[in-house]
């Protein structure tokens, strides 16, 4: 009886955890949605959308997010071509070639890289990484994108090095078996059989890599500069949206337009890593059947 | 229910008794919240330091932010002191009223907003009439004011910041309500002052603008004039308003300030107080302190 009674306590708790995150999520978006839709009412949803110009201190302010959007599109392009390829080579590394004893060092240094603070990095970016950059490519200031993308590649690293490598090492043996059947090397059957097979969990890896630089807020708010300008190049500092909100939010009065404008900037943002976490767990889920 | 649980149980129900220890103390412990302005940022550590060492039973918490920030805060009631190095908008006075909030101000010193560059730079003087150039675009290399043939980076502060504030309304548009003028669009905002600090001391075409509290020998101060006189910032320039670029820093309270908050400011304003703002870098409200170093 009193065995049940537990049993039945514990159940409703984790049942009810369950729902509450559910629950947490909706009201995160729909208090997003509320506040950007007053936004909306007052400012026109083209110009916020479609806008060049981010100026929300100025009489009048405009909030056109287009230079936000592109800056945050540029760091993470710069930074996912940075850490995919490296990211998979190391996964390949530790999961097929690497020796038992470097391979449980490795999988520990990378939980370690995982848990550097983000605040860290971004004064290794201020203090070492920006100089070296302007030094290296001749610009005029550090503060760039490039520093933001290499700072973020690095953050990302430990979600596409461990992703993956569980999907590679997660391929049925048979594969393996049949390819060295066949005659393959180490590498034709890594690079040919195991790479293909292994491909939805790495790409999985990939977008959870992307979902976690675009939101990333700190490093980019320290390093690249904040510029809110239509970027041309990796190498100009520009603004990202996650930098613009924590930048501005602190002081706007709440209820005020540009309060509202960052709510409206988060919306956005929202919706862009739903998308991405989503395309991640379709990938996700075809590797498991 | 095993003795892993009692344990725990055990801790758990320590900690609430803890906590109830520390509320009832609380009776006599005071805290005193203050939210505001990163230029004063470290006076005010520093004179809180001080004053903490003299009253032990009053804690302070200090953060920054931003001027902005500070006012938001004194409006939402999350703050008792609101620092600031600018003075309180319109809208803003009206947001505070609608919400039940007298802002009362208190001026605790002045500062001077400081121009730096990277200690290279052969630049020593621009009027305000040049900054003004050099910070809206119009004139974007060093070579125009005597300096090496080097693209100018102009270094910002977010738009929270009440430097910001500042510099945009006297520098970018030159004192002209009306005037649309805006900071030329490739400016970088930084975070922090020092962020400024940091950029300007690595980066040879860097300019940036920040209060004289965070002025040191990594960087070189420019001389600014109005017109003729080219004066760099220092207490006495400020002081006698000499030098263009001066201004008070505030404390706001909601309504006239009371109990322990209002001993802090009486603190901050004593002799003591005004030469930890002089020691921190800024500008005592009383001239007879500087007269007396």
């Amino acid at each position: 009886m009193f065995k049940k009674i537990r049993e039945f306590i514990i159940e409703s708790c984790i049942r009810l955890s369950g729902l509450l995150v559910i629950l947490f999520v909706i009201l995160i978006f729909l208090l997003l949605l509320k506040e950007s839709l007053s936004l909306f009412g007052v400012y026109p949803i083209k110009d916020f959308l479609f806008g060049t110009k981010w100026l929300p201190v100025s009489e009048p302010p405009k909030f056109g997010i287009i230079p936000l959007v592109l800056g945050s599109i540029f760091v993470t392009i710069g930074a996912i071509i940075i850490c995919v390829p490296l990211g998979v080579a190391t996964a390949m590394f530790i999961a097929e070639v690497a020796p038992p004893t470097l391979k449980h060092i490795l999988k520990s240094l990378v939980e370690i890289l995982a848990s550097i603070p983000s605040v860290v990095l971004g004064f290794i970016g201020i203090v070492w990484l920006g100089p070296f950059l302007k030094e290296t490519f001749h610009l005029n200031t550090g503060m760039c994108g490039l520093t933001g993308s290499l700072l973020l590649a690095f953050m990302a690293l430990p979600t596409i090095i461990s992703i993956s490598e569980d999907a590679i090492t997660g391929v049925p043996k048979s594969y393996r078996e049949a390819a060295f059947g066949l005659g393959a090397t180490r590498w034709q059957t890594l690079w040919r059989i195991l790479l293909p097979a292994a491909s939805s969990g790495i790409m999985a890896s990939i977008m959870l890599g992307i979902g976690r630089v675009i939101g990333e807020t700190m490093v980019v708010l320290m390093v690249t500069g904040n510029s809110p300008i239509l970027p041309h190049s990796i190498l100009q500092p520009l603004r990202t949206l996650t930098a613009t909100i924590a930048g501005e939010m602190g002081e706007t009065v709440s209820g005020s337009d540009h309060y509202l404008a960052l709510f409206a900037t988060g919306l956005i943002l929202f919706i862009i890593t739903f998308i991405i976490n989503f395309i991640a767990e379709v990938y996700l889920q075809r590797t498991r059947k | 229910m095993g003795k892993k649980h009692i344990i725990l149980l055990l801790i758990w129900s320590s900690f609430i008794i803890g906590c109830r220890k520390t509320d009832t103390v609380g009776g006599q412990v005071k805290i005193i919240r203050i939210i505001g302005s990163d230029t004063i940022v470290n006076a005010v550590q520093m004179i809180s330091e001080d004053f903490v060492g003299e009253n032990p039973q009053v804690k302070i918490a200090i953060t920054g932010g931003g001027s902005g920030v500070g006012i938001a805060s004194l409006i939402s009631k999350t703050t008792d002191i609101a620092t600031a190095s600018r003075e309180i908008k319109q809208e803003e006075i009206d947001m505070a009223k609608r919400r039940g909030v007298e802002p009362n101000e208190t001026i605790i010193g002045f500062d001077g907003v400081a121009l730096i560059v990277n200690k290279n730079n052969p630049v020593c003087c621009l009027t305000i009439n040049q900054l003004h150039d050099i910070f809206t675009g119009k004139k974007t290399s060093w070579k125009d004011f005597g300096g090496k043939d080097l693209h100018i980076v102009t270094l910002s502060r977010e738009v929270s910041s009440g430097t910001y504030s500042y510099f945009k309304e006297v520098v970018v548009k030159l004192g002209k309500k009306s005037s649309t003028s805006e900071f030329s669009s490739d400016t970088l905002l930084l975070s922090s002052s020092q962020a400024i600090v940091e950029e300007v001391a690595v980066n040879e075409d860097a300019i940036g603008y920040l209060g004289m509290g965070y002025v040191s020998d990594r960087t070189k101060t420019i001389k600014v004039a109005k017109d003729a006189d080219f004066i760099a910032p220092d207490v006495n320039s400020v002081l006698s308003k000499q030098y263009p670029l001066s201004r008070p820093l505030y404390f706001f309270t909601n309504g006239p300030a009371q109990g322990v908050t209002k001993i802090f400011i009486d603190f901050a304003l004593s002799p003591e107080g005004q030469k930890l703002m002089v020691e921190s870098g800024f500008v005592p409200r009383i001239q007879t302190i500087v007269q007396k170093d």
